[in-house]
């Protein structure tokens, strides 16, 4: 906001599938140099305006006005030649290019037929110095960490010479001090006169980072507002048109016997590599027990192996004083077993197939939704329609395909699915990712129901203030061990993030 | 552009595909100075104007009907079954073989007996390429390739070499099955002018309705889709991958080998030596995949394909038009329809775009 010339001004965007009108009527003005924070629910119209501004997808009604000249932006080209360019949630980086190759890709510099490797490599080097952007341009994708990935995307857009960005939920795959980072190099590209948008649903960061905030909801901006004079409350109300209970009101836990214990386990992963390296530690029923880490840490093969999809090497795992060590995943899941993956989209679901079906898909094979092979359809139906009322699944009808669902809807078919199950341990593995508020606060007081019913509840997540909010115990996994043990009332954000970094606490008997 | 719903677009797309084909068909023939109109009336003069024709049409489609669920069931698991000429070839051989060498026995025993063998011969064969792929991994496009070479020149050697010679005429064609063992009905045949039409299209209309049953009413049927569609979710649910692997491509087989029983105990009545992989193996697999995979719609591309076989014979003979013209005249037809979605891109739906599948998988990312 030091300079109030618009850069973009988008007017009365409708966006219109097929009779449903994913942007109704939207406008948002972007000015120079500031950083605008785009928030809303998932399917209230976020990614679809971005894609409209991106060239992705071209807009049914409105008109869009950029650095004061109305334009058409039929493709993504002539968004790229218009100077927006957009980081996604997903990054689009090939692993086995450098980090040089995947920068340059499609906008190689050449000489004659030869590609002109030392002139790009000065640009990006240039560019990197100045936004302060630290990564090694020889290095492979693979080799270099997540943050230093979201980085590399960023020069990608810096190169190709960019001044309007947009950023797709940023922060999702960061820890807190990769966090803090990433909002200094934000506010550095602000004050180089680049205008951002991030879109995100993360409150706390609008107010660390943007000037202004634009909220959409069901297609609709609901309203503009500057950061400072705009509470987190108002705006989680904005943004899901009701009143939020951000606090979570959570009774003292009353723990029972011990349900889940795993003993020293070992655990490789696809490369072979152990990942798992001697875990230990209990789980009780009507606790839910934390598990904070950073992405890679052996937070996968640590569910793989409790569910029986992956090989243990030696150790045990004991759920309800029985063996389940390398047993098939119908009989771990049998003993009482709920899992809620952390990709719903591939373990969680069968995309194409109906809401019925998937929800299913745990219990098919029994009867009554079975009987000597054959399905009774109708029963299946009958329970779907019964679950998708009691947990609140919005749809037009059980047979319609899952696919066709909102994120935040298929969470709950999974949910629904797992929970009904009435299993004694629930494994809830990044049970949020990419949820809106409103979903968040639906599904942490689904847990907070099956713990205070005395389930046992592990919970694996990478965001930090979920398992802050949630646990009764916190443990940090690190290179497959434990880190440290912590209690989420005696703990901070700092301190989880050194053990989530591998620094030991100490005084701890994990080492 | 038009616009229309969608269920007429899908049928004015399919109706235009056809017509399509058959003039660009007509293009061609009109390039070499033949003439097109007598062409295609002969065509299907042949093909459906006469009972003999006709009778010949449904002939040709049932072993396609066959093959066609074989490809489909092993799709629907997320396998390329291509050695469905492989199986067909085993399952031939082997009802025939059973059939001769037991002349005597009732055809109550004999022919259900021979029917099952050969589903047999067919499921084994596949069934060695699933076990491998389960267990090893190995692609099974691969496999199935060859393993159309390894039955190709096995049966031959075994026609040759181990085939006692009581059951043959000579090394390269057996003697013709006993009655006891045919699918042959009498009634049938004469009906429909003497043709070659036999018992197998009955099997093949239970075959499709088995296939459908099986597909959508039954635990089998929805594990095998499930792996198909969504191994990870499926396994992370319980199933069982390898077996649904295995089990599939022994669905797969057996059906393929029940086209080739159909091949020599209806059409035939003999197995004579094959120099190359079967056509109602490769046929079979056009067919699944123009009829989407559904039961109707591989029958209707059975028939489809069937037509366009018999009706050529019958352009050659009474217009007069080279195989080879034939064959890019028909070739032509299939590739209209198998390019369908293009044709579609020519309709709009109401009130939406034509690239709203796209659309939809972008705003679908949103979260």
């Amino acid at each position: 906001m030091k300079n109030t010339t618009n850069v973009i001004e988008m007017r009365h965007i409708v966006k219109d599938f097929n009779g449903f009108k994913a942007n109704n009527d939207i406008n948002l003005t972007l000015q120079k140099g500031e950083i605008l924070a785009l928030l809303g629910e998932n399917g209230a119209g976020k990614s679809t305006l971005m894609n409209i501004l991106s060239g992705l997808l071209t807009p049914s009604a409105g008109e869009i006005v950029v650095r004061g000249k109305k334009v058409t932006i039929k493709n993504p080209t002539i968004a790229k030649k218009l100077g927006i360019g957009m980081v996604h949630q997903h990054f689009m980086l090939m692993d086995s290019f450098t980090v040089l190759e995947n920068i340059i890709l499609g906008h190689e510099v050449t000489k004659g037929i030869r590609l002109d490797f030392k002139k790009a490599q000065q640009e990006i080097k240039e560019l990197s110095q100045r936004y302060n952007l630290n990564v090694d341009p020889l290095k492979k994708v693979s080799e270099i960490t997540v943050a230093q990935q979201q980085r590399v995307e960023i020069l990608k857009i810096l190169y190709r010479g960019a001044d309007i960005m947009i950023f797709d939920e940023p922060t999702a795959v960061l820890t807190p001090q990769e966090i803090t980072e990433f909002i200094q190099i934000l506010h550095g590209l602000a004050n180089e006169g680049k205008s951002i948008i991030l879109i995100t649903h993360k409150l706390e960061e609008i107010k660390q980072v943007a000037d202004r905030v634009s909220v959409i909801r069901a297609g609709k901006s609901v309203g503009n507002f500057k950061v400072a004079d705009v509470s987190n409350n108002r705006l989680a109300e904005l943004m899901v048109g009701r009143h939020v209970n951000m606090q979570l009101d959570k009774a003292p836990a009353i723990i029972g016997k011990t349900i889940l214990k795993v003993a020293n386990l070992n655990v490789k992963n696809k490369q072979n590599i152990p990942a798992l390296k001697g875990l230990s530690f209990n789980l009780r029923a009507g606790e839910i027990l934390g598990i904070a880490g950073i992405d890679g840490n052996g937070q996968d093969e640590l569910v793989q192996a409790l569910t029986g999809l992956t090989h243990i090497d030696s150790g045990h795992v004991l759920i309800n004083d029985q063996e389940t060590t390398n047993q098939e995943v119908r009989k771990i899941t049998e003993k009482g077993v709920s899992c809620i993956p952390a990709d719903r989209q591939k373990f969680g679901l069968i995309l194409p197939f109906s809401i019925a079906d998937n929800l299913a898909i745990q219990s098919y094979y029994k009867k009554p939704y079975s009987h000597h092979h054959v399905l009774n359809h109708d029963l299946i139906k009958q329970h779907a329609q019964k679950l998708v009322s009691q947990f609140d699944i919005r749809t037009t009808g059980v047979e319609s395909p899952v696919s066709d669902l909102s994120g935040g809807n298929q969470q709950k078919v999974i949910i629904a699915r797992e929970l009904s199950r009435d299993s004694n341990l629930i494994i809830a593995f990044q049970p949020t990712r990419g949820l809106d508020v409103g979903a968040i606060e639906y599904i942490h007081h689904q847990l907070l129901a099956q713990r205070a019913k005395g389930k046992a509840i592990l919970l694996i997540s990478y965001e930090l203030d979920e398992i802050m909010q949630l646990s009764d115990r916190i443990i940090v996994l690190h290179d497959g061990n434990i880190s440290g043990e912590v209690k989420p009332d005696d703990t901070s954000d700092k301190e989880l993030g050194l053990l989530m970094t591998g620094v030991k606490k100490e005084g701890t008997t994990f080492a | 552009m038009l616009k229309v719903t969608s269920k007429t677009k899908q049928n004015l797309v399919l109706i235009i595909s056809i017509l399509a084909g058959f003039l660009v068909g007509a293009v061609i023939m009109l390039v070499w100075s033949y003439n097109p109109l007598q062409a295609y009336s002969s065509m299907f003069m042949s093909a459906l104007g006469n009972m003999n024709g006709l009778g010949e049409t449904i002939r040709e489609a049932t072993p396609l009907i066959f093959t066609a669920i074989g490809f489909a069931i092993a799709s629907n698991a997320g396998f390329f079954n291509i050695g469905l000429p492989g199986q067909a070839q085993a399952g031939w051989l082997t009802s025939i073989w059973l059939v001769l060498a037991n002349p005597n026995m009732p055809k109550f025993v004999l022919l259900p007996l021979a029917i099952v063998a050969g589903i047999i011969a067919g499921a084994i064969v596949a069934g060695i390429a699933g076990w491998l792929r389960a267990q090893f991994g190995t692609n099974e496009v691969i496999t199935t390739i060859m393993f159309n070479y390894i039955v190709l020149y096995s049966s031959q050697y075994l026609m040759q070499q181990i085939m006692p010679s009581r059951l043959r005429i000579d090394t390269d064609t057996t003697k013709t099955i006993s009655a006891n063992g045919s699918l042959k009905i009498n009634w049938l045949s004469s009906m429909f002018g003497d043709s070659r039409i036999n018992a197998g299209i009955f099997l093949a209309i239970i075959a499709v309705f088995l296939y459908w049953y099986l597909m959508k009413k039954t635990t089998i049927g929805f594990e095998i889709r499930s792996v198909g569609t969504n191994p990870f979710a499926s396994r992370y649910a319980g199933m069982s991958t390898k077996k649904n692997i295995i089990l599939s491509m022994l669905l797969s087989g057996g059906f393929a080998g029940l086209g080739g029983v159909v091949q020599g105990l209806g059409t035939y009545q003999n197995y004579f030596t094959q120099t190359t992989s079967l056509d109602i193996g490769w046929d079979g697999l056009s067919v699944a995949l123009l009829g989407g995979g559904t039961a109707v719609g591989i029958l209707l591309a059975a028939l489809l394909f069937s037509i366009l076989k018999i009706g050529g014979l019958g352009m050659q003979t009474i217009a007069g038009i080279p195989y080879e013209i034939v064959s890019i005249v028909i070739a032509a037809i299939i590739f209209f329809v198998a390019i369908q979605y293009v044709i579609g891109l020519l309709f709009k739906d109401k009130g939406s775009t034509p690239d709203i599948e796209k659309v939809s998988h972008i705003t679908e990312g949103e979260q």
